[in-house]
């Protein structure tokens, strides 16, 4: 159906009489664009007979006004002739657009870009620690706000997300606290087996799963499961003004909606960091058992010397502060969503990588902390 | 195409559409011609944008049949289906702009897919389009997200018309706008439609829309089209949704304005 020619030139007497045809519609737009550019070249004023065309767009409108604009450019009129009149509509549309150039956006160096790109990245990874702690300041407030007039403390909401964040969680904790156990206690039997060293498998894990591996893999996995949920809710939420609604109805944000997850998580954590616990030590037991050859019985008397409850609260001491540090960044950083979604994965992804960073550095302060005080 | 273009260009027959059991249309038939404005009324949750739904085929119906440009939809190959839906643009409610492109991007999403352009030739068109629709084109590099509503309605109807389609389909398109935006959209769609000959689908709630711009009005209730045909035929409709629609106290307000324009006029 379009075997017609879209457009035929002829040059007589330094004139220029171009002849269209067929369809000039977005179907045939690119291949009637790169016929226009083939004349461009002959030049000479004339003129374009417009009265086979059998369909006209805004495609077909735009490429005849911009022929026209460039011929005029040269000082060569190109005139239109035998334009069907109901196109003449459209043709008033598109001859009024296009006249301002849009702004090029400037091109710089690509070592400068480069430089740019890592200042910028400098200065707003220190700035971005500032926002952590205004939402720490707010819910300092807000906890002593509720201190105060405790009937402003929302329960119902606190055990909703006790219920999401602690009880919900424990299932994939437990299995995989179990593996990780069960992991170290392999690794140490095959390894310390080469200097008849078996034994010592039950102190490395016992004060390995209690005093870091226990609370830090659970963390870590708080931190991806319910800190990301609670970034991409709160998201969402600043995404569809439901704060700003809050906001106006007087009531505080950090109240309602942050401390009741912040607190549910400081309550959970310890709680899931406990179950992890027992459960990768319960995982090394077992992998004792069946790989190393050592009895139940064996394993856990030598567990008994090898751990003391010091161990055990060092481990349990991390677990809130650890889960102020996810709820603070997961909060902090939903509130900074903008108003598309591409900002809203933006800020998720930097809440989960953030807040595992900052469990990491916060386990290394600990573990100085503890150090120098004996513990 | 050869010989006479088909007048109707959607025909809708016998369509029912339901949820959980709850049917939303029973039976609905409507035909929309060549080049008409066809405004569809309907109380909240009557199913207007169901039915709109239902005919680009994002919503499954349970029978009937719809036909657009003459092809059946639940037969059309898919060559045939790609081909009907390049010949179709869509304004949805809340624009549905994509939120990591430009402007100028979601207006060249559809060229860059169906057509093999220059990138200037997409850029101009792009900025043609923005210019028509209203827009200036120091807006073409912003997102979606710091576009006000009336320029979000602006941008999407930008992208809708992006492959110059023979029929719009506007959910609700001056919903959300002050009075004058609302007024300007209607005039920008009457224009649109006179210049590139479109074929307009509107679900709308705007009484001056269906006064200003619309050819023929559809009244949807109870799942049916309860009433059809111009601004007058609706107003002498002896159906109660229908003349609790038009002749009701807002209704009412429009119609003194008009009586007096028309007195002015003498």
């Amino acid at each position: 159906m379009n075997d017609e020619p879209l457009l035929t030139s002829a040059s007589s007497g330094g004139r220029l009489e171009l002849t269209a045809g067929g369809a000039w519609t977005a179907a045939n737009a690119g291949a009637l664009e790169s016929l226009i550019e083939g004349i461009a070249s002959q030049r000479g004023a004339g003129s374009i007979d417009m009265r086979a065309i059998r369909a006209f767009d805004t495609f077909g409108a735009w490429l005849l006004e911009r022929l026209q604009r460039e011929r005029w450019a040269q000082g060569e009129h190109m005139q239109v002739v035998g334009l069907p009149e109901r196109f003449s509509g459209l043709i008033g549309e598109v001859h009024q657009t296009n006249l301002v150039a849009p702004a090029k956006p400037a091109r710089s160096n690509a070592i400068l870009r480069f430089l740019d790109g890592l200042g910028r990245t400098v200065t707003t990874t220190a700035r971005d620690f500032i926002p952590l702690l205004h939402m720490l300041g707010a819910l300092a407030m807000a906890i002593l706000r509720v201190i105060v007039r405790p009937r402003r403390f929302r329960l119902t909401s606190a055990v909703h997300h006790l219920d999401r964040i602690g009880w919900q969680a424990v299932p994939i904790i437990l299995l995989i606290t179990f593996l990780i156990g069960g992991i170290i206690a392999q690794q140490g039997i095959f390894h310390f087996r080469k200097f008849g060293a078996e034994t010592y498998v039950v102190d490395m894990v016992g004060i390995l799963v209690l005093r870091e591996i226990g609370v830090l893999i659970v963390a870590i996995m708080v931190a991806g499961r319910s800190g990301s949920s609670i970034t991409a809710e709160l998201g969402s939420m600043k995404m569809r003004e439901e704060i700003d609604a809050l906001r106006t109805m007087g009531h505080d944000p950090v109240e309602i909606l942050i401390l009741p997850r912040v607190l549910a998580l400081v309550l959970a954590m310890p709680i899931l960091a406990f179950l992890g616990s027992i459960a990768a030590l319960y995982g090394g037991g077992l992998i004792a058992w069946a790989y190393g050859g050592m009895s139940p019985d064996i394993f856990i008397v030598r567990l008994k010397d090898a751990i003391s409850t010091t161990h055990f609260e060092v481990g349990m001491i991390k677990a809130p502060f650890m889960a102020l540090a996810i709820g603070i960044v997961a909060c902090a950083e939903g509130l900074r969503v903008a108003g598309s979604s591409e900002s809203l994965g933006l800020q998720t992804t930097k809440s989960v990588v953030k807040s595992i960073f900052l469990v990491i550095v916060l386990d290394g302060i600990f573990a100085i902390f503890f150090a120098s005080i004996g513990m | 195409m050869n010989g006479k273009a088909p007048d109707i260009v959607i025909s809708v027959r016998d369509l029912v559409v339901g949820f959980d059991g709850r049917t939303v249309l029973n039976r609905l038939s409507l035909d929309v011609n060549r080049g008409e404005i066809l405004g569809l009324v309907g109380g909240s949750g009557g199913g207007k944008t169901v039915l709109m739904r239902t005919i680009i085929g994002l919503v499954e119906k349970q029978q009937g049949r719809i036909e657009v440009f003459g092809v059946d939809l639940d037969r059309a190959t898919d060559a045939q289906r790609a081909s009907i839906e390049r010949r179709w643009g869509i304004l949805f409610q809340q624009g549905a702009l994509f939120s990591s492109l430009t402007v100028r991007q979601n207006v060249q999403f559809p060229m860059r897919e169906y057509l093999q352009l220059s990138d200037r030739l997409m850029n101009e068109i792009a900025l043609a389009k923005l210019e028509m629709v209203g827009l200036h084109p120091r807006d073409a590099e912003k997102f979606p997200s710091e576009l006000s509503g009336g320029m979000t309605k602006r941008v999407a109807l930008a992208r809708a018309l992006a492959l110059d389609p023979e029929i719009v389909f506007l959910d609700e398109p001056t919903s959300g706008l002050d009075p004058i935006s609302a007024g300007d959209f209607d005039t920008l769609i009457r224009t649109l439609q006179e210049t590139l000959g479109l074929t307009v689908f509107m679900v709308t709630h705007d009484l001056d829309s269906l006064y200003a711009v619309c050819d023929r009005i559809a009244a949807l209730a109870d799942g049916k089209v309860v009433a059809s045909g111009p601004m007058g035929t609706m107003l002498e409709s002896e159906h109660p949704w229908v003349k609790a629609y038009f002749q009701g106290q807002r209704a009412g307000a429009m119609e003194r304005r008009q009586a007096q324009e028309t007195i002015e006029v003498r």
